[in-house]
């Protein structure tokens, strides 16, 4: 059902956990399933230095909390804004088809803590 | 890695007993017990004798069983066939909030066709309420379909009082008792039922086989027309080894409801006081006693039961969930929605289904590797986290 890379990613998730003086919190729930990301950044010269996420939800939405994570320490805003639902799901070399409309969130959660380290520092 | 079998509710191991008496009706006795031959009549008086062996273990007439493929069909054959049998008496029948989607889904087909449908709810330990069962009948009231146990949490109806509310009513009483039968005794006597639904591959037969039981004197429309087979009840040509495997494993059952009772319960409950003593904040769905022996279905607050799943897998333990990550709808388990449980709670619920094959040790292993698991999922959710800051 899942490929080796979620398998692997789910197993041993990479960066979960909090940072408590975070510049950007983000969450992003799931209508449909009740899935729920939360992402905590630390962002230096508008770089992605660090990123933790909690996440409530099944196999899917941890692994892919996890690859996004890895996606998008060490890279600009604007790259990690470009980041797509999608792209997680293909680096995690695919998900099973119901997955990607339910628990495939992890860049929208992304999106919404660079929102709010956006709106909190201008 | 030892594989560990605790998903017994989904189906069980074809027993070996079982299929050492299949196997020859697979190859020497290969004719259709419908023809009038040597070969048709040896494997005639055989599928006979399944019927007998059947009807005993429900203390029936071997005539009122008839052979299916499985509890699907059964439970359609019932209520669809029921429901245009007496469409001209009425249109309206009850059934409960937790039935299995081949009862639930039946009687949406019908009410698309014109019939009413009185879904009765039920109260937090999955037990509907026999006044609001009562009430519910009318004069148009032809069939009550309540199931004899809960295919997700093991709940077990009270089927003789259902039965006895149904015959005082003068209304036809069927029940899915695809849980039920090889596990608690099942006796459409003394529980006073006109329709009963079998699945073989829940205790030790293959899949592909089942029998519905009807009592004399109520008629049936065909889901199937064809052939002659079953008194015209179920046209097709018998499913012959598997028949024979279902009666084998009805003959089995009669002893060992002993063992359901006694050692298969132990382990059960060994299982859940285990869990309950080692893992805070869990919750077990379901009626506390009156409950398959076999079946636990619990909870673990703050994590998705998908996730459990995967991880239990990977240390060898298949089990199920009624999680919303689980279903092919994307909404959580109907039964346990049905309960009010907590839209949380319900969502992580794992159901363990002990059969046969499983030993202390196999328990003891799942009651070891278990709260590691439990934790670790907890670590990386933001709600346990949330709740031990607050």
């Amino acid at each position: 059902m899942y490929s080796d890379k979620v398998i692997d990613h789910f197993t041993n998730p990479r960066n979960v956990g909090v940072i408590i003086d975070a510049d950007g919190v983000g969450e992003k729930v799931s209508a449909s399933c009740g899935d729920r990301m939360k992402v905590f950044l630390k962002v230096i010269d508008g770089v992605i230095e660090d990123l933790k996420f909690q996440t409530y939800g099944c196999g899917a939405a941890i692994a892919s909390s996890s690859m996004m994570s890895e996606l998008v320490i060490g890279k600009t805003l604007d790259e990690a804004l470009a980041l797509t639902n999608d792209a997680v799901a293909e680096a995690l070399d695919g998900l099973p088809d119901p997955k990607l409309h339910c628990s495939n969130l992890a860049a929208d959660a992304l999106h919404d803590a660079i929102k709010n380290y956006q709106e909190e520092g201008a | 890695m030892k594989r560990i079998y605790m998903d017994n509710n989904a189906t069980t191991a074809v027993r070996s007993e079982v299929l050492e008496v299949m196997l020859p009706f697979y190859k020497e006795q290969f004719g259709n017990p419908s023809s009038i031959h040597w070969a048709g009549q040896t494997v005639s008086s055989a599928v006979e004798e399944s019927r007998a062996q059947v009807a005993h273990l429900i203390n029936c007439r071997p005539e009122e069983i008839i052979f299916t493929s499985c509890g699907s069909e059964g439970n359609a054959l019932a209520i669809k066939g029921s429901a245009e049998f007496l469409h001209a008496k009425g249109n309206h029948i009850i059934t409960t909030a937790v039935e299995h989607p081949a009862v639930l889904n039946s009687c949406k087909y019908l009410e698309k066709q014109g019939f009413e449908v009185t879904v009765l709810a039920v109260d937090g330990e999955g037990m509907i309420d026999l006044a609001e069962l009562e009430a519910a009948i009318c004069e148009r009231t032809i069939l009550i379909s309540a199931m004899w146990g809960n295919n997700e949490t093991g709940t077990l109806f009270p089927v003789a009082e259902i039965g006895a509310i149904a015959r005082k009513h003068k209304v036809r009483f069927h029940t899915d008792a695809v849980q039920a039968v090889g596990r608690v005794p099942v006796d459409v006597q003394a529980a006073g039922v006109d329709l009963l639904t079998i699945s073989g591959h829940k205790f030790g037969a293959p899949k592909g086989v089942g029998a519905l039981f009807v009592r004399k004197g109520n008629g049936l429309t065909p889901l199937f027309h064809g052939g002659h087979q079953e008194r015209n009840r179920r046209a097709g040509t018998h499913n012959v080894p598997g028949i024979v495997g279902l009666g084998v494993a009805c003959e089995l059952a009669v002893t060992d409801l002993a063992v359901q009772e006694g050692r298969i319960r132990a382990l059960r409950d060994r299982l859940e006081q285990g869990i309950l003593s080692r893992i805070p904040e869990v919750q077990v769905n379901g009626h506390p006693q009156q409950r398959l022996p076999n079946t636990l279905n619990i909870s673990f607050a703050y994590i998705e039961g998908e996730a459990i799943l995967l991880f239990l897998d990977m240390k060898g333990v298949a089990a199920s969930s009624g999680s919303a990550c689980m279903s092919d709808s994307f909404g959580q388990s109907h039964v346990i929605g049905a309960m009010g449980v907590d839209p949380m709670m319900a969502n992580s619920n794992i159901r363990f289904g002990l059969g046969l094959d499983n030993s202390e040790e196999d328990v003891d292993f799942v009651l070891e590797i278990l709260p590691e698991i439990i934790q670790k999922l907890r670590d990386m959710s933001p709600f346990y986290s949330e709740r031990a800051a607050s």
